[in-house]
């Protein structure tokens, strides 16, 4: 990658214990930004098939007037098509106007015949102009169709709060997607994992979306140089311990991690279960962990009600029941949308306090 | 074209608020006293300058994220506006909605809107209920909207409602030129925005958006039309912003240094202080009070949000629904 400032080999995790999908350890790698993994993979894919093409808003970044060549004024948004114009041109890297139920409709129409389109969406919150494409063409055309046909496109856009963009730039309405039968959704949470769960998500034949969270984009960590590819639907642990589970998804993971860090200077060894995959998503991983642990605490950004926070407790009733010494609770936003002022937006997201709050009292310490 | 020495003077002094508010904001945003980001309008005073001046607090105007100079033109007030982008309880939706969501409905203003071409249909739901009740106050809707929301499926849905129900609404498209980086010419089907109004039937006038009164006698038109119960009127006001997208964005790079002096040249506060002086209608020292003036409301401006309260914990719970006996504050 030619992005990466440090150029030596690493393994993905230190602990061999824990559960890495995707290409194993002591694979040669570099520590990069989370976009610039992002960016590579966009241009792995664009290598690797030709029926791959990228749409969205300012994705080239303007049009000189006299040459009408495009610019890359921006790198796309949040630097994510950066370079790429210049390699594989407009016709591959395709501006679109703000349209966005068209050219995700489009996108889907390009699919049911023979493409694979890659649509950025900029801010999540946009996904709800498209709506109705993602939700009644894209993911159910395949089945009202008696299995005729597919839709193998990847849309992708950014989530969450705390950078003060206010109640319409800050959603993390994971759950409204995940509802959708058709269509997949994968949250990555950092170099790693983004690089392969995008390739997997281009080279799926159903519909996939793939959620940044504005958290993630700037952050630095491991990724193997190799393209690859980590299996939809498969969660992972970040660490092992026995004493309570705790569920993260996107950049709620991250919290998670440092709650578990914070927990182990108190004694308390947390377990770490990060979900890279929301629909589908690994039931086995939560199963497993739940029995081990007994007790669990699920961290999402989103809002509570109807959330993924509220699908896998659940799963956890369901299938988890007999192994429970405490119930199952959950660390989320609150029911609100998200505001501007940074304190109540800070108060708004789940943070590391939070969850070794609710820790405590579960274990009554 | 007639325009009292009052409404002159009301229409400068906005202009230059709009101006100094702008510029005032981005230097506090520079200064990390914005929560968020900024998109400032300066450039474009005389668009939302030359409408609102003939509306009065109940009509209604729906605005995008490029909101302060419609949120000025409409009559809000600088303090306020001022103290939202600071995140503070003061301000006009008392730290909550930020830069991007100012509202003031005392004043008529539905909120600016960051979904690119959202609030237009609201402008229309603000003619449909002037005309529901049987247009008794006379009000009607206005929205302001860019080149960049005419690409926006709902914007076309809005002119079509508006057309076959004869709506008091008028379109005001700001046509800046750009919707981020991406220039109309690559984006719009045409060059002539305005002329996507025949297609619905109704009046369409591309106005000079950097002359205040060359707007100022199109909206007129607008609004007179809209006023009788002749229905909508889409105006396309050729305008350009001289800041980047955002206050953090450097237009250098995708615009020409050639195209910013053509307008530089065209400034409507400088266009209009020299008509003004050559017909004797205002003088130069009239014109440097009114400037003096907003200089020192900026400042109080500034300080009266840099010294405001942040808003207290429960706000974020509160107004997410009218009555809710138990609110769910997070599940913690
Ligand atoms: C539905 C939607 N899509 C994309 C965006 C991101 N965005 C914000 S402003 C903007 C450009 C808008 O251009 P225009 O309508 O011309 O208004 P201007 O910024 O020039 O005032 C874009 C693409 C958005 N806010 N909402
Ligand atoms: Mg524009």
């Amino acid at each position: 990658m030619t992005t990466a400032e440090a150029t030596t080999t690493k393994t993905v995790l230190s602990d061999p214990g824990v559960l890495v999908p995707g290409p194993g350890y002591d694979v040669p790698g570099l520590d990069v930004r989370y976009r610039d993994a992002f960016n590579q993979t966009l241009r792995d894919e664009l290598n690797h098939d030709p029926d791959v093409f990228i749409m969205g808003e300012d994705i080239s970044g303007g049009f000189d007037r006299d040459t009408l060549e495009p610019l890359d004024a921006w790198g796309g948004p949040f630097a994510a098509t950066k370079g790429l114009v210049q390699d594989f041109g407009p016709e591959r890297i395709r501006d679109a106007p703000i349209s966005e139920a068209g050219f995700v409709g489009a996108a889907v129409g390009a699919a049911l015949t023979g493409l694979r389109p890659v649509v950025d969406l900029m801010y999540f919150d946009f996904v709800t102009v498209a709506y109705d494409q993602l939700l009644s063409n894209a993911a159910k055309s395949r089945y009202m169709f008696g299995g005729q046909t597919k839709v193998p496109m990847t849309l992708f856009a950014r989530s969450g709060g705390g950078t003060g963009h206010a109640a319409q730039h800050s959603e993390s309405f994971y759950s409204m997607l995940a509802h959708i039968p058709g269509l997949k959704v994968v949250v990555p949470s950092d170099p790693y994992t983004v690089r392969g769960l995008l390739a997997a998500a281009i080279r799926d034949d159903d519909p996939v979306f793939l959620v940044n969270d504005k958290k993630l984009i700037n952050m630095t960590g491991f990724c193997p140089e190799e393209s690859f590819t980590i299996p939809l639907g498969k969660g992972r642990y970040l660490r092992h311990g026995d004493d309570i589970t705790l569920i993260g998804m996107s950049y709620t993971s991250v919290v998670c991690k440092q709650a578990a860090d914070q927990l182990a200077e108190e004694g308390i060894n947390a377990e770490v279960v990060d979900m890279l995959s929301l629909s589908p998503f690994d039931e086995d991983i939560i199963i497993e962990s739940v029995m081990k642990t007994n007790r669990v605490v699920i961290v999402d950004e989103d809002t509570p009600r109807a959330s993924m926070a509220s699908e896998f407790a659940a799963v956890i009733a369901d299938k988890a029941f007999d192994y429970l010494d405490a119930p199952v609770k959950r660390v989320t936003g609150p029911h609100t949308p998200v505001p501007y002022n940074k304190g109540l937006e800070t108060a708004f997201m789940p943070q590391p306090e939070d969850v070794v709050g609710t820790v405590r009292t579960m274990l009554g310490v | 074209m007639r325009i009292s020495r009052e409404k002159l003077r009301w229409l400068y002094e906005t202009m230059y608020r709009i101006r100094r508010f702008e510029e005032t904001m981005l230097e506090q945003t520079f200064r990390g006293n914005a929560m968020g980001v900024t998109h400032p309008s300066d450039g474009q005073e005389a668009v939302p300058t030359g409408i609102c001046a003939h509306l009065t607090e109940k009509d209604w105007i729906g605005s995008t994220h490029r909101g302060h100079g419609h949120c000025i033109a409409k009559g809000l007030d600088t303090k306020a506006m001022m103290a939202e982008i600071m995140g503070r309880y003061t301000g006009q939706c008392k730290g909550k909605g930020g830069s991007m969501h100012i509202a003031d409905f005392s004043k008529g203003m539905l909120g600016a809107n960051a979904i690119v071409g959202a609030s237009v249909p609201l402008a229309v739901g603000a003619a449909l209920t002037a005309k529901y009740r049987g247009n008794e106050d006379q009000s009607i809707g206005v929205s302001f909207f860019g080149d960049g929301a005419t690409s926006q499926g709902v914007v076309h849905e809005s002119m079509n409602l508006a057309a076959i129900w004869k709506l008091p609404v008028i379109f005001a498209c700001e046509n800046n030129q750009y919707a981020e980086a991406t220039p109309a010419w690559y984006a719009v089907s045409t060059d002539d925005i305005s002329a996507r109004a025949d297609s619905y039937g109704i009046p369409g006038v591309q106005v000079d958006g950097m002359d205040v009164f060359a707007v100022y006698e199109a909206a007129g038109q607008a609004v007179e039309r809209a006023r009788a119960g002749d229905g909508p009127t889409l105006l396309e006001l050729k305008t350009y912003r001289y800041h980047g997208h955002f206050h953090a964005d450097d237009p250098k790079k995708y615009r020409k240094p050639d195209e910013e002096e053509e307008y530089a040249e065209r400034d409507c506060l400088q266009n209009f202080e020299k008509v003004v002086i050559q017909q004797q209608a205002m003088t130069a020292d009239q014109l440097q009070e009114i400037r003096d003036e907003i200089e020192q409301e900026m400042q109080e401006a500034v300080e009266f949000a840099l010294n405001s309260p942040m808003p207290p914990m429960e706000e974020l719970y509160s107004d997410v629904y009218v009555e809710y006996s138990n609110p769910l504050v997070g599940l913690r």
